[in-house]
C-alpha cells in the first residue's frame, strides 16, 4: 500500500481523515434532521413568551447550564426524582440546546411548577438561606438589574428565522412586555415554565 | 405517553443507515486485511526487508502487526456485527433482542411498582396518626420527605422565612390528618393583600394591636387604637381574636409562631412589612409527583413531627 502519498501530503490526509471521521455524524446526527420525533413539537408546545425568553438568556449569561443539565435520562432513579423522561419534540424551540451535560446541582428539565416562585427568589438570593448544605453560588445582582428590552424583538425575530413561530403582535410587544422587569423576574419566569409541557409528569 | 419516541425512519434513512454503518465495518476489515503481512523471516544472509524509511541510518523493519493486536482488531469487527444483531443499530432493524430505552426503562419501573407497591399499599391502610408510631414506616417516610419536602421546609423540617415549621403546633390550614394530606395532594395557596392604603399610622397602631395578641406590645394605647382597624379590616379572615381560620389559612395572631419573620429581625418591623406588602404563600401541589399512597405516608410523618412522646 501507497501510505507515503497520505503521509506526506498534509492535505489529503487531512480530507481523508475527515472523511473517516464523518462516518458516524452521517448515520448518526443527519437522518435526526428529518425525523418527525426531532423536528415537530410535543403537543401543546410553545415558544417562550418575551419575559421568559429574556430569562432565558439570563440563565446562559449566568452559566446555569454547567452546573445544571435540562435533560431527563430514561432510568427509573432519574424519573422517580425528576419525572418523565425528557423527549425530543419538547426541545424543537429550543436554539441553542441547554440540555448541558454536567449535573453538580440537579436536572432542571422539570422544574417548572415544582417550588413556589417565592422558594426561586430566596434561593437565587442565596441559597445557603433554604438549602444550608448548598453549593451553589449566590445572584443577588439579579435583584437590582432591571431589562431594558431592547433586544428582545431582534432576538425573537432571529428565533424565528430558526422556525419558532412567533408572531408579528408578539415580536411588536416583546421590548413593552420586559421593560424595567428585573431580571430574576425573568429568570424565575423561565424556570416555572420549564418542562410543563408533558402532564404526566411522574 | 406512547409513540414519544416518534415513529419508525422512512426506508430511505433506514438503508442510509444500514449502508454507512455496514459500509464503515467492511471497510475496517478490509484494511485490516489488505495491509496485513504474512511474518518475515531473514534471508540467507541475515537481511530482513525494511519500509525503506531510513534516519541517521537506522531503518524500519516491514514487520506484521503483533498477533494478539490482530487478533483484537478482528474481534471488534465481529462485535460489531453481533451488537448488531443483536441491537437495535440497523435503520428499522430492532434487533433480535427487541431491546429499546424506552422498554428497559418501562421493565425498570415494572419491577420496582411490583417490589414497592405492596408495601407502599399496606401502610395506605393504616390510618395516619397510628403510621405515625410505626418506626419503620417513618424511617422510609423521611426519605420521601427529605427529597421531596426538605427543600422548602428544611431537612429538619423546620421551615424558614416563608416557610411553614412543620414541628411546632402553629398550623395555617390545620393539622388533622385529613388536613395535611390535603395540603400534601393539592398544596395551598395563601394570601394576604397589602395594607398600605391605611395610612402609615394605622399601621403602626396596627402593628401594635397584633403585637399584643401574643402579649408582646410595647405601646398600649396604639394598640388599642389599633384594635378598631383590626376588627374592621382583619377580624373577617384572623377571626375577631386573631386566632386565624384554617379555612383560609390566615394565621392564628395570638400564638407567637411567625411565618414572615427574617432570623434576627425585630418582630414589630417583620409584621409592619406584612401589612405593607400582603403576603402570597404557595405551596404546590404534590400528589402528581409522589403519588396518593406516598402523599399518605408523608402525611404521617408531617403527622409524627409535632406528636413526639
Amino acid at each position: 500500500m501507497r501510505h507515503e502519498i497520505v503521509e506526506k501530503n498534509v492535505g489529503l490526509l487531512s480530507v481523508l481523515v475527515l472523511v473517516v471521521i464523518s462516518f458516524g455524524g452521517l448515520a448518526e446526527v443527519v437522518p435526526l434532521f428529518f425525523q418527525k420525533q426531532t423536528t415537530e413539537p410535543v403537543e401543546g408546545l410553545k415558544p417562550l413568551s418575551a419575559l421568559e425568553l429574556a430569562g432565558r438568556d439570563i440563565y446562559r449569561r449566568e452559566g446555569c447550564v454547567g452546573c445544571h443539565s435540562q435533560m431527563i435520562r430514561p432510568f427509573r432513579a432519574e424519573t422517580e426524582r425528576y419525572g418523565h423522561y425528557s423527549v425530543a419534540g419538547e426541545s424543537v424551540y429550543e436554539h441553542n440546546f441547554l440540555w448541558g451535560s454536567k449535573r453538580t446541582g440537579p436536572d432542571l428539565a422539570r422544574v417548572g411548577g415544582r417550588y413556589s416562585d417565592d422558594w426561586h427568589r430566596a434561593h437565587m438570593y442565596n441559597p445557603r438561606d433554604v438549602v444550608p448544605e448548598s453549593v451553589m453560588p449566590a445572584y443577588p445582582w439579579l435583584f437590582e438589574n432591571t431589562l431594558d428590552g431592547e433586544h428582545i424583538a431582534d432576538k425573537m425575530r432571529a428565533m424565528r428565522t430558526l422556525g419558532v413561530p412567533y408572531t408579528d403582535e408578539q415580536i411588536a410587544g416583546a421590548g413593552q412586555a420586559v421593560r424595567g422587569e428585573r431580571e430574576i423576574t425573568a429568570l424565575v419566569a423561565y424556570l416555572q415554565q420549564l418542562g410543563t409541557v408533558l402532564k404526566d409528569t411522574r | 405517553m406512547n409513540n414519544l419516541w416518534g415513529d419508525s425512519l422512512s426506508g430511505f434513512w433506514s438503508a442510509w443507515i444500514i449502508v454507512i454503518t455496514l459500509g464503515t465495518i467492511a471497510i475496517s476489515a478490509w484494511v485490516l486485511f489488505a495491509n496485513r503481512k504474512t511474518d518475515k523471516t531473514p534471508d540467507a544472509e541475515g537481511n530482513v526487508e525494511t519500509t525503506g524509511h531510513a534516519a541517521d541510518d537506522i531503518e524500519e523493519y516491514d514487520n506484521p502487526l503483533p498477533r494478539w493486536w490482530f487478533q483484537l482488531y478482528v474481534g471488534t469487527v465481529i462485535f460489531a456485527l453481533g451488537y448488531l444483531v443483536l441491537y437495535p443499530g440497523l435503520g428499522n432493524y430492532a434487533g433480535v433482542l427487541g431491546w429499546t430505552q424506552e422498554g428497559q426503562w418501562e421493565q425498570e419501573v415494572a419491577q420496582a411498582e411490583e417490589r414497592y407497591a405492596p408495601i407502599f399499599e399496606q401502610y395506605q391502610q393504616v390510618p395516619v396518626p397510628e403510621l405515625a408510631q410505626d418506626g419503620e414506616a417513618m424511617q422510609v417516610a423521611e426519605r420521601i420527605f427529605l427529597n421531596n419536602c426538605a427543600i422548602c421546609h428544611g431537612s429538619n423540617a423546620q421551615g424558614g422565612y416563608g416557610f411553614p415549621n412543620l414541628t411546632d403546633d402553629a398550623w395555617l390550614y390545620g393539622g388533622a390528618p385529613e388536613n395535611i394530606v390535603q395540603t400534601i395532594t393539592n398544596g395551598r395557596n395563601g394570601l394576604m393583600p397589602s395594607w398600605q392604603q391605611l395610612g402609615e399610622q394605622n399601621i403602626a397602631n396596627l402593628t401594635q394591636h397584633v403585637l399584643s395578641l401574643s402579649g408582646q406590645a410595647e405601646d398600649a394605647e396604639r394598640a388599642e387604637q389599633g384594635a378598631a382597624v383590626f376588627a374592621s379590616v382583619c377580624a373577617a379572615c384572623h377571626s375577631p381574636d386573631g386566632t386565624g381560620n384554617q379555612a383560609l389559612g390566615a394565621p392564628n395572631l395570638t400564638d407567637d409562631a411567625w411565618l414572615y419573620r427574617q432570623p434576627g429581625q425585630p418582630l414589630d418591623e417583620a409584621i409592619r412589612q406584612t401589612l405593607r406588602n400582603g403576603r402570597n404563600g404557595h405551596m404546590p401541589a404534590q400528589a402528581a409527583y409522589i403519588g396518593e399512597d406516598k402523599v399518605h405516608l408523608v402525611a404521617a410523618y408531617v403527622y409524627s413531627l409535632s406528636h413526639q412522646e
